[in-house]
């Protein structure tokens, strides 16, 4: 037993542990994704965040301990970015095709997103510093901080709402789909794109090829447009 | 693959610098996936060479967010007594820009006649 605590105290300490413990929390969300057919609610990203949360939950590890390890795989964002020029650059002909249209669900994406957002979190009356902390939530992480920041929220909770709408986005976007019969791809992703960003993208390459390239473009879109719409958006709620 | 990696990730710091000295409203990465498209437009080489190592990266695109994910529990306390606000906010207007997008993109594409290719490119 006491073997036992030294070797865990001595692996608690590396970032080894939950760098290794974040890549199996991922690839048993990732196989019960598969397992059921790529259900919606099966989402990989929230299976392993609630396996993660009970494993440093249950051993006591605080986040910082966590992210110490965990900070290798969050580093690739960036360049996971990047990457997805190719998506885009592999089906350029029919991003160049359907520029129009890419604006148009751009702009009726993000536009809605926003003030929708803002109209029910002021009709159940949030405070303006909370408005402002919701305002940006359809779009990057990076972008929202700032944008929050900016407006007069919080940076942290605006990660926080970030995230859930992204994960939100990712688990309804088939269902809702399905239901409205769209059945065109490049349709299906760029308005997930727009409307849960980096985590929606994630989801529709898994999908379809084509709607990964369209939810990449109506990323990195809407990660502009937002920033020039929010501050306008909120001064209507103000 | 360390070329591809090399050129991913000079395109992302000559995003973050440009960023930074013009003041744009993107982040760095952004910015830098404009700069890598450019490139593999003007050099088929370069997109060769990028090609198969940000589809790796890509195939598991989910993995990336799960950090962040995880420290997202620990600040659901934060939400407090507006936890139901914010939950019926960002549920509900997720579903109606999911469906903005999606009708404005297909409304603009009868109208300009930009039709969905049949093949599965």
């Amino acid at each position: 037993m006491t073997e036992f605590v030294e070797i865990w105290s001595y692996l608690a300490e590396t970032p080894l542990l939950w760098l290794a413990a974040t890549l199996l929390a991922y690839l048993a969300g990732d196989t019960l994704a598969a397992r059921l057919g790529r259900a919606p609610l099966a989402n990989p990203v929230l299976v392993a965040v609630v396996i993660l949360a009970v494993l440093l939950w249950l051993t006591g590890t605080s986040y910082e301990t966590y992210f110490d390890g965990a900070q290798f795989v969050h580093f690739l964002l960036g360049p996971a970015t990047v990457a997805l020029a190719v998506p885009l650059w592999v089906h350029r002909r029919a991003a160049r095709r359907a520029l129009l249209p890419v604006l148009a669900g751009l702009v009726a994406g993000s536009v809605v997103a926003v003030l929708s957002a803002l109209a029910i979190g002021h009709a159940m009356g949030l405070s303006p510093a909370l408005l402002a902390t919701l305002a940006p939530k359809s779009t990057t992480a990076p972008v929202a901080l700032g944008i929050a920041q900016t407006l007069g929220g919080s940076p942290t909770l605006a990660a926080v709402l970030v995230i859930v709408t992204g994960i939100i986005g990712a688990i309804i976007v088939t269902p809702l789909m399905n239901a409205m019969r769209i059945r065109d791809w490049r349709a299906r992703g760029l308005a997930v794109g727009v409307a849960a960003h980096g985590i929606g993208t994630a989801r529709a390459l898994q999908v379809h090829p084509r709607a990964g390239a369209f939810a990449a473009i109506g990323m990195a879109l809407n990660a502009v447009l937002t920033a020039l719409l929010a501050p306008w958006a909120l001064g209507l709620f103000g | 693959m360390i070329h591809a990696l090399a050129v991913i990730l000079i395109c992302q710091l000559a995003g973050e610098t440009l960023v930074r000295l013009l003041g744009l409203p993107a982040p760095g990465p952004v910015l830098g996936m404009a700069l890598i498209f450019a490139l593999m437009l003007a050099s088929p080489r370069v997109a060769a060479l990028v090609r198969p190592v940000a589809e790796a990266i890509l195939r598991h695109l989910s993995l990336l967010f799960v950090p962040a994910g995880v420290g997202v529990v620990g600040h659901l306390s934060l939400l407090g007594s507006d936890a139901l606000a914010l939950g019926v906010a960002l549920v509900v207007s997720t579903v109606l820009a999911l469906a903005a997008g999606v009708l404005g993109f297909v409304a603009v594409a009868r109208l300009t006649g930009a039709g969905d290719e049949p093949r599965n490119d």
